[in-house]
């Protein structure tokens, strides 16, 4: 039988949560290390025996025999989980309590509470992020360094500092507690947002890196759905926004492996049964007064999924969905998608001027997309002097090679005087994270 | 035919999950191979890291791990094949050289009594 992608990966993170469940947040290493003891007995057996039957269940079985054994070894030197009182001290109550929690059922609550306690507050919130993909999508240090672009040092000082807060904090979170749950969701949806767009707009040149953050968030929002607290229409919200993004993601990347903007891609490629479960969790995102970021963002998604030419865009709701979002939560960045779309209803003149009027755009400044985004509506106002050395001051902000090559491309468009293209895009919201940040 | 053992050193336990998985199919694939072209006499066994040695007429027991990490056998396997050069090259296929381990190719001994 051949193991599912990232079967080893998931399983780290579930079997991180149950064991700090049993063990306690203030010995996640120890959970860390078992997790690893695990992987590498299936390693040594399976590659004599092969795959067994059921890998995931094999590896939860291993983890949790292993923790038997840990707990009968060190009860007496230390302490365990406060929660599990003394239902661990003795042999009557030993087996049956760790066999239960590692019941299906109980795990996917131990997945949900690793989740809340990662969005600790006072974690900032890309600690959150790097937190939750390091333990509960099993993403090594490197493995998150390189998906974000930044140095092995500065990502496992960040994860390091991160941990020492999660295993100092007394208790996990209790998500049995109703009050204590709904404070913290937000936290944990704007923890999965910034995940899911460091997977869509981020730096990383590897589509398929970013696919998997995109998937890992996914996948994370599904698990808050599924909980009764979890599914309410915030959450349903995020969902669609996030499938009617990834939708998009195998037309992102044209065939000359260049960054595509919503307007040039083929739409064709666009994934149709996500951009319907997209609608669909959309319409549940509707119900209740509520009326949140993630309800807009999916509302301007949704606007461009169900147009299959680009020049059929409605721009004008396209602007007022803007106009919402700068109302509810506002930012520089959601000010200049919305200048962009602007300049797309009204033309490129308008556009500079709704730019020219962002009050704190100097926050835009590290962030390649902003003099692009200038380059763009002075190339199509007939100024390509002045667009090329937009383009050049986006191509100096360039953090990886895809977009290094998109501004170069732009700037040859420039020099021949072509405007015809429009590769005008939405943009990151998750600059406000990165800005500042080297 | 004849028949000898793989004696598989190293292991990478430092490795991230996604290149653990990534590892062990590899050496599925691997072992698959040699099984269905007829090179598998007995799969084997992986060997616990720890254990006890004893030496000499004072039969003194020592614990293990003996040496270095990089130096102790976790595993075996029988092969048969051609002779020494075939067997040679199969263990080149082996996933365990990719993270800087070693196969020890032995011939080994047929009695005939």
């Amino acid at each position: 039988m051949e193991p599912s992608d990232h079967l080893f990966r998931r399983e780290a993170g579930r079997m991180v949560a149950a064991l700090t469940r049993i063990f306690g947040i203030h010995n996640l290493a120890l959970a860390e290390d078992v997790v690893q003891d695990a992987f590498c007995r299936a390693m040594e057996v399976w590659k004599f025996r092969g795959m067994p039957e059921n890998p995931s269940a094999w590896l939860m079985a291993t983890a949790r025999n292993r923790a038997l054994d840990v707990l009968r070894r060190q009860r007496t030197a230390r302490t365990f989980a406060p929660e599990l009182g003394r239902l661990l001290e003795s042999e009557w109550t030993l087996a049956p309590v760790v066999e239960e929690l590692f019941a299906p059922k109980a795990i996917k609550d131990d997945l949900l509470r690793m989740m809340f306690s990662c969005c600790h507050p006072r974690l900032a919130e890309d600690a959150q992020v790097a937190l939750i993909l390091h333990i509960l999508c099993g993403f090594s240090v490197s493995e998150i360094a390189s998906a974000f672009v930044s140095s092995h040092a500065a990502i496992e000082k960040r994860i390091t500092r991160a941990k020492k807060v999660l295993a100092g904090s007394k208790r996990l979170f209790d998500v049995t507690v109703q009050a204590d749950f709904v404070a913290r969701l937000p936290a944990v949806h704007r923890a999965l947002y910034l995940l899911f767009n460091e997977g869509y707009h981020g730096a990383s040149a590897q589509s398929a890196v970013r696919a998997e953050l995109c998937h890992e968030a996914m996948r994370l929002a599904a698990v808050l759905l599924e909980h009764p607290l979890g599914a309410i229409p915030a959450t349903y919200a995020l969902s669609a926004l996030m499938c009617l993004n990834a939708a998009r993601l195998p037309a992102r990347i044209n065939a000359s492996g260049n960054l595509s903007s919503l307007f040039d891609q083929d739409r064709s490629l666009w994934d149709r049964k996500l951009v319907l479960e997209g609608l669909k969790l959309l319409e549940f995102s509707a119900s209740g007064t509520e009326l949140t970021e993630y309800h807009v963002e999916a509302a301007i998604a949704s606007a461009h999924s169900t147009v299959s030419h680009a020049k059929d865009t409605d721009w004008a709701s396209i602007v007022s969905l803007y106009d919402t979002l700068m109302a509810i939560h506002p930012s520089p960045i959601v000010a200049l998608n919305r200048a962009i779309a602007v300049a797309q209803h009204e033309g490129p003149a308008r556009g500079l001027e709704e730019i020219e009027a962002i009050e704190d755009r100097n926050r835009l400044n590290t962030y390649p997309f902003y003099p692009a985004t200038l380059g763009e509506l002075e190339l199509r106002r007939g100024r390509p002097d002045a667009a090329r050395k937009h383009f050049q001051a986006a191509l100096a902000l360039a953090r990886n090679p895809t977009e290094r090559n998109f501004f170069e491309r732009r700037m040859d468009t420039c020099t021949r005087g072509d405007s015809s293209a429009t590769p005008l895009d939405r943009i990151s919201q998750s600059t406000q994270v990165r800005a500042g940040k080297a | 035919m004849s028949e000898f053992t793989f004696l598989f050193r190293g292991r990478d336990t430092s490795a991230s999950p996604e290149q653990m998985q990534k590892n062990m199919q590899k050496w599925v694939a691997w072992f698959k191979e040699l099984g269905e072209k007829g090179h598998i006499k007995y799969p084997g066994h992986p060997l616990e890291g720890t254990g006890k040695v004893v030496r000499g007429k004072q039969k003194t027991v020592h614990d293990g791990p003996y040496a270095e990490a990089k130096d102790i056998v976790n595993g075996f396997t029988l092969i048969e094949a051609k002779d020494l050069s075939q067997a040679v090259e199969l263990s080149k296929g082996c996933p365990i050289l990719e993270i800087g381990g070693s196969v020890e190719v032995r011939p080994i001994q047929i009695l005939n009594m």
